[in-house]
């Protein structure tokens, strides 16, 4: 947006008085003042047409002497000015804007997004925007209709003066002190006219632009929205990955061991070197694949898609080094990105357990209350885990960073995850996200 | 012994028919996909057929959608079931269609081949191969029962049993006498309530009940 100021006249006052007159500022002032001359007619018919009419009506209502059949058609005003008035004003607003637009280049965001417009008929109504809306058009009233008849008339005294002149008859005022008025108000115009201007903008993008709030509302909202791709996102990479991996390198490995396997038995009378080399890369080839297994199923199992959560939890049970018992109350999904995360915290949170918490048994459950999945990791070991502040290397007996990880993972979705975990335990991991709709 | 192979990855197609051809088993026809096995084993009724769980169109459990179909229209056809991953949900669907001559291993295991060709032969007999990681994860998920009556000993037998080991394969794996599985086994029966009928029919009792199901 382009912003015009005021300069004060200094040392080259008369030069800047002179070329201020034909400055493009100062045309684009004038064209603006004009412009909002013509505008705020049209405001004070429509909008002042309407409130004139629900004052008068109210005024007759509340007055003694009323004619019984008028009562309705009073009633009738009463009721429908505050229904029709909102829409006058937005209608008015878009009128404004576009010649704030055409005149000073101002562009206003579309400061009321649809939803927040609300339902028809009583949405505007409701909308605090409307009101500020109104707010300008009174204002505009007095900028448009007072300082726009002033612009007008400093540019039309000259005329007027040279017709006066012309006619030989100057009136009640004598030819010379005509002229230096003429001359004078000539001159203060353009910085009238800016002035005029410069009031109009502040007004409007006080009150035709977006308020704070709707700012910053506008802004969670597109946050949120870029967030949750993100979520979504992260949890198709994975997908992707364990794909990838399923069908290039796993098979790959396991044909490879498959045949390894082969030769190690069948190649029995080979010499001793050539079957440790073959006896080695085998039990290589095997470890790999295990290992590569282990990886996937901490990442993002298939079984996951197919089965969800409650399927999936199995694998991580089983193949915690620890008995592992769980109970799962979900009687409908929780969605895929959702899900996603809770088998994201179980698998993090049975490894920090195998790692740290020297527990003899974990406990998970998982539950849905209401639109809020609850995850629960509970265990038997020393206690004494916490979360630490971001920046902070590991804290207590737990990895911090890991759990640190956690909690990123839950909020990423709106989700809460808190530690209790006193010394000498047990430890409560509680996790709660909400579900996907 | 005659088989039929669904797995959708050309490379792992050819392996298995080298590595079951090569174990002394006919494989009569190897296909890519859940419906075109169903067809296969219409057409050639053989003693097993070899199935992966991920395949086209979906790759999600289409293996074990066809092996409960084949179960179904086939009851004689021996089903092994083999994955990248054991999970325990598809346990669950598969061993509620099919007690016996049933296996679901882990891929990898046909690395170690002649464990792989014992379990092969074990499953078209009538037996079952259930994987380690399976039987773990089925074991996670056990409701309370007479279970917890056996020791700690004794559940390692029962896994064991559940895996498809003979009494002497659980011998092998415990390093104990002979006498000593034997008594366990007598235990287990015991403890969860088994009638003395015939060994083999309580053994399978004995894992189901493990199981769950």
């Amino acid at each position: 947006m382009r912003s015009q100021r005021l300069r004060l006249p200094t040392a080259h006052a008369a030069p800047a008085a002179l070329t201020a007159l034909w400055s493009p500022p100062a045309w684009r002032a004038t064209r603006n003042a004009l412009a909002g001359l013509a505008v705020a007619v049209v405001s004070a018919v429509i909008l002042g047409f309407p409130c004139v009419s629900w004052a008068a009506a109210i005024a007759a209502v509340t007055s003694n002497e009323n004619n019984p059949g008028h009562i309705a058609l009073y009633a009738a005003v009463i009721l429908v000015v505050p229904l029709v008035l909102p829409w006058l004003v937005l209608g008015q607003t878009a009128l404004q804007r576009s010649r704030l637009h055409a005149t000073l280049g101002l562009e206003f965001p579309a400061a009321l997004r649809p939803a927040s417009l609300g339902r028809w008929p009583l949405g505007p109504l409701r909308s605090a925007a409307t009101w500020r809306q109104l707010g300008y058009h009174v204002i505009s009233l007095f900028t448009g209709l007072i300082g726009g008849a002033l612009v007008l008339a400093c540019w039309l005294l000259p005329v007027l003066t040279v017709g006066l002149l012309l006619a030989g008859d100057p009136g009640l005022f004598n030819g010379t002190g005509l002229c230096v008025l003429a001359i004078a108000v000539v001159l203060a115009a353009p910085w009238l006219a800016r002035g005029v201007s410069h009031a109009d903008e502040a007004a409007a993008r006080a009150l035709l632009g977006p308020s704070r709030s709707e700012e910053l509302a506008e802004r969670v909202e597109t946050l949120a929205r870029s967030r949750a791709d993100i979520v979504k996102a992260t949890d198709a990479e994975r997908r992707r990955i364990e794909r990838d991996l399923h069908d290039g390198a796993q098979q790959r490995l396991v044909s490879l061991a498959m045949n390894l396997g082969i030769a190690r038995a069948s190649l029995t009378d080979a010499p001793e070197p050539a079957r440790k080399a073959i006896a080695d890369a085998h039990d290589e080839a095997v470890l790999a694949l295990s290992e590569l297994r282990e990886f996937i199923r901490g990442l993002h199992p298939a079984v996951l898609n197919d089965r969800g959560l409650n399927a999936a939890l199995s694998g991580l049970a089983a193949r915690a080094p620890l008995p592992v018992r769980v109970q799962v109350d979900l009687p409908r999904p929780a969605g895929a990105s959702i899900e996603a995360i809770a088998y994201f915290i179980v698998s993090e949170s049975l490894a920090n357990i195998a790692k740290h918490a020297r527990a003899t048994h974990a406990e998970i459950a998982v539950t849905r209350l209401g639109n809020r999945l609850r995850i629960t990791v509970t265990d038997d070991g020393v206690g004494g885990a916490a979360i630490p502040p971001p920046g902070d290397g590991p804290a207590g007996a737990w990895s911090g960073t890991g759990l640190r990880g956690l909690v990123q993972r839950a909020t990423a979705v709106d989700g809460t995850l808190s530690i209790d975990s006193p010394p000498g335990g047990p430890t409560v991991i509680t996790a709660e996200l909400p579900c996907e709709l | 012994m005659r088989i039929v192979i669904a797995e959708d990855s050309v490379l792992l197609r050819d392996g298995l028919t080298r590595l079951l051809s090569d174990g002394g088993f006919e494989v009569v026809a190897a296909v890519p996909d859940g419906e075109q096995v169903l067809r296969a084993v219409a057409e050639h009724q053989p003693d097993l057929a070899v199935l992966d769980v991920r395949m086209p169109p979906t790759h999600t459990d289409e293996g074990i959608r066809a092996a409960l179909a084949i179960r179904r229209m086939h009851p004689d056809v021996a089903l092994l079931v083999l994955s990248q991953y054991v999970e325990e949900s598809y346990a669950t669907d598969l061993l509620s269609a099919a007690t016996s001559a049933v296996g679901y291993l882990l891929k990898d295991r046909v690395a170690q081949v002649a464990d792989f060709l014992d379990a092969v032969r074990r499953v078209a007999a009538g037996g079952t191969a259930l994987d380690p990681e399976v039987v773990a994860q089925l074991m996670v998920r056990r409701r309370d029962d007479p279970m917890d009556r056996l020791t700690p000993r004794e559940q390692q037998v029962l896994r064991l049993m559940a895996e498809g080991r003979s009494n002497q394969g659980i011998t092998d794996a415990l390093k104990v006498s002979p006498s000593a599985v034997e008594k366990y086994v007598t235990n287990i029966f015991a403890k969860l309530d088994l009638p003395p009928t015939g060994t083999d029919h309580r053994r399978v009792l004995a894992v189901l009940k493990y199981l769950g199901s």
